[in-house]
């Protein structure tokens, strides 16, 4: 109460004024947010909280610019989700969106899972981490299925001192990095409860949801066209009965399914093309998949 | 006695902004960098001790500066500096180096005469500090 009365005592305007839409334009970072909303299909509580981070960070960068002094926001995230649900894609995006708007320095993602932390004898981890911290410093760094650090199993493992020099550069160097930890649901639940000291930590909590068909098969469009391939009318159909099917498989990973498919598809449809060599091929044919191509799939005869 | 050596050395003590600066600029160029600290001043000293391995793969300075910070933190009197290396053909070899970290008080270096046969002297030169043994050469002097 009394720094309130002071503010307004020493004659601090507060009706100074900033333009958060130039701040805005400035930052380049609607063009940003445009791609995230056309390259990645669903995923909508992820890009909620993208934007959400965005504000945050547009709203401090205003306040710095009116001189408001305050501790920057802690932006260590974590993604839970199944596989295959674009955890490793959207924290590049990430890094992408922190950089413009001057959050982290560089605009790199240095991507770990516990082999690169974890050293094998004693005093072999301690300064394996550090210099993977080091490589990411300024950055993003993100620890794939980060669950795999602590193992209860095993109470002379060297896990736990790679989190405790991680949480400690968490802290410590709060401006110079960005870790993301990343893993299934339930498997990081566990991480977390084992951990507290890493859960206070962690600011952000972004929950990736498993994609629905429709979903599915507007990733399997975008992917075939950035691989300049085109699904014939068949196909088309083809394709959506299969991801139907294979959705009811056991190990199914999302979009890396989708992606297994359709090289596999593509594997087919050139044995096809190669095994009528003998007559010329159009440029349409090079690039159609055909029904018959996903139709002979392993999916279908099960 | 204040040593010269290196970059900068004859500049005010650069600041920690500074410092991050010129590691940024060596970044900038792809060389790996290397912290060294030692508590001997003979200007023939050489080989300093490292601190860690040189780094590679590093894209920002604050990777660098965490290990300063470690290594002032470790040996708050020693000398420390900051080594560039660049491994491109031609060259491999050291393009920077500069001191980070000094003993707050340098005594300097005595001119030692020895005489040899006949009317020769041959002199040399002989940091006050390192009368003591390593380790204690300027944490004591303080």
């Amino acid at each position: 109460m009394t720094l309130l009365m002071d503010k307004a005592g020493d004659g601090a305007a507060l009706d100074q004024q900033v333009d958060l839409a130039a701040l805005y334009a400035e930052s380049n970072i609607a063009e940003t947010l445009a791609q995230l909303d056309r390259d990645l299909v669903g995923l909508v509580p992820v890009k909620t909280r993208i934007r959400e981070i965005a504000a945050l960070l547009l709203v401090e960068s205003a306040r710095r610019e009116l001189g408001i002094q305050a501790e920057p926001p802690s932006l260590h995230m974590c993604f839970t989700g199944n596989p295959g649900t674009g955890k490793t894609t959207v924290a590049r995006r990430m890094a992408d969106v922190l950089h413009r708007l001057k959050y982290i320095r560089r605009n790199h993602v240095v991507t770990v899972s516990r082999d690169d932390l974890v050293g094998q004898y004693i005093g072999h981890t301690a300064p394996k981490t550090k210099e993977v911290l080091k490589k990411a410093m300024g950055g993003v760094l993100f620890i794939d299925e980060a669950y795999y650090l602590y193992r209860p199993e095993n109470e002379r493992d060297y896990g736990q001192e790679a989190i405790e020099i991680l949480l400690q550069v968490m802290e410590d160097n709060r401006d110079d990095l960005v870790v993301i930890l990343a893993g299934y649901k339930d498997r990081m639940d566990t991480f977390f409860r084992s951990n507290p000291g890493m859960a206070s930590r962690i600011a952000h909590n972004i929950d990736f949801p498993d994609y629905g068909a429709d979903e599915l098969y507007d990733i399997a469009e975008i992917m075939m066209a950035t691989m300049h391939y085109r699904f014939d009318d068949g196909a088309a159909s083809a394709m959506r009965d299969y991801i139907a099917r294979r959705m009811q498989q056991p190990r199914f990973a999302n979009a890396r399914s989708i992606r297994n498919a359709i090289d596999r598809a593509r594997l087919r449809m050139a044995n096809r093309l190669f095994a009528q060599r003998d007559m010329p091929v159009t440029r349409l044919a090079l690039e159609t998949i055909t029904a018959e191509d996903i139709r002979v799939s392993r999916v279908f005869s099960q | 006695m204040r040593i010269t050596q290196g970059q900068f050395s004859f500049l005010p003590e650069l600041t920690d902004a500074e410092i991050l600066a010129q590691i940024d600029y060596a970044l900038e160029q792809g060389w790996a960098l290397a912290v060294e600290h030692t508590d001997d001043p003979h200007p023939k000293n050489y080989y300093w001790s490292m601190w860690g391995t040189p780094m590679f793969d590093l894209r920002d300075a604050a990777g660098v500066m965490m290990e300063v910070t470690a290594c002032r933190k470790a040996h708050p009197a020693d000398y420390i500096k900051i080594l560039a290396f660049d491994s491109n053909k031609g060259f491999e070899s050291i393009r920077m180096a500069f001191i980070v970290q000094r003993p707050e008080y340098e005594p300097g270096f005595e001119l030692v005469r020895s005489e040899g046969p006949g009317r020769v002297i041959h002199y040399s030169i002989r940091g006050y500090a390192n009368a003591r043994p390593p380790g204690e050469r300027y944490t004591a002097s303080r």
